[in-house]
C-alpha cells in the first residue's frame, strides 16, 4: 500500500506540550522562576562584594570611592535588592532541601512552602535593613 | 552516599562523564553557603558606615577573614554550576554555548581569586 493510503510519513497534527504562556501563574511556579532570577542576580552581585573587598585592600581612597557609590540612592536600591535576592535564594534553597528528602509534595504543603519563601524573604530583608538603618542612626 | 545507579557505573559516567557530581556539589555548597552567608551578612552589617581604618582592622581578625574566604570559595563553586545549567538550558548554538561556558568559569575564578587576594592582603596587613 502507498504512504497516502496508510498515512505513513504524512504530517500529523499531534498535540503539543503547552509552554509557559498557557498557564496562569501558580505560586510555586513563580518561586521557581524567582529562584533562577535571584541566582543570576547573586552571580553578578559577587562583583559588588569583590569590588568592596578589593577597594578595602587597595587603600583609603579606593575604599571611600566605592563606599561613596554604595551610599547613593541607586546604590542603596541595589544593595537592598542584593540582600533580598540572597535571602530569597537561600530560603528557596531550604525549600528545595525539603523536597530533596522526598517530602512536602502535596499541594497544600507546596503552597505553604512557596508562600513562606516570598513572605519570609521580605520580612527577613526588612529585619536586616532595620538593623542597618538603626546602626546608621536613622531610626 | 552514592546517587549513582549500578547501570550508570557500568556505562561510565553518562554523556557528561561526571555522573551526579554537579548535583551533589551544588547541594554541599548550598549548605555551606547558607551557614557562611549568615556569618558574612552579620559581619557586613557590623561594618555598615565604618571607615577604611575600621574595616582594615576588622579584616585582620580571623573570625572576620575566614568566613569571607570560605563563602567566596563555596559561593563561586555554587554559582558556576548554577550558571552552567542556565547556559545549557537557554543557549543552543554549540559555539556560543562553549564560549559562554568558558566565560562562566573565567568569571567565577577571577571574582573568587580577586576577593580572596583582597582579604589575604588585609589580613596579613599591607
Amino acid at each position: 500500500m502507498s504512504d497516502a493510503a496508510t498515512g505513513r510519513g504524512a504530517k500529523v497534527n499531534r498535540p503539543l506540550s503547552p509552554h509557559l504562556q498557557i498557564y496562569s501563574p501558580l505560586i510555586n511556579m513563580v518561586m521557581s522562576i524567582l529562584h533562577r532570577i535571584t541566582g543570576t542576580a547573586l552571580y553578578f552581585g559577587t562583583l559588588l562584594l569583590a569590588a568592596w573587598l578589593v577597594a578595602a585592600a587597595s587603600g583609603p581612597d579606593a575604599f571611600h570611592a566605592v563606599s561613596g557609590y554604595f551610599d547613593t540612592w541607586p546604590g542603596w536600591i541595589i544593595l537592598f535588592g542584593y540582600t533580598w535576592a540572597l535571602i530569597h535564594h537561600a530560603l528557596g534553597g531550604i525549600r528545595h532541601f525539603i523536597w530533596d528528602f522526598g517530602v512536602g509534595y502535596d499541594l497544600a504543603t507546596i503552597d505553604i512552602l512557596s508562600w513562606g519563601t516570598i513572605v519570609a524573604s521580605i520580612l527577613l530583608t526588612g529585619a536586616v535593613w532595620f538593623v542597618v538603618i538603626s546602626r546608621l542612626g536613622g531610626v | 552516599m552514592s546517587l549513582r545507579t549500578p547501570l550508570k557505573t557500568a556505562r561510565y559516567l553518562g554523556s557528561a562523564k561526571e555522573g551526579a557530581d554537579h548535583f551533589w556539589k551544588q547541594r554541599v555548597t548550598a549548605v555551606s553557603n547558607l551557614v557562611l552567608s549568615i556569618a558574612v551578612v552579620a559581619i557586613l552589617v557590623s561594618l555598615v558606615g565604618a571607615d577604611h581604618l575600621t574595616v582594615a582592622a576588622a579584616l585582620k581578625r580571623p573570625e572576620f577573614a575566614l568566613p569571607l574566604i570560605l563563602l567566596v570559595v563555596s559561593g563561586v563553586i555554587h554559582m558556576r554550576i548554577g550558571m552552567q545549567v542556565i547556559i545549557e538550558d537557554y543557549v543552543h548554538g554549540e559555539g556560543a554555548k562553549i564560549a559562554l561556558l568558558m566565560l562562566n568559569t573565567f568569571f567565577a575564578v577571577t571574582v573568587g581569586a580577586a576577593s580572596i587576594l583582597a582579604v589575604l592582603k588585609l589580613y596579613f596587613g599591607a
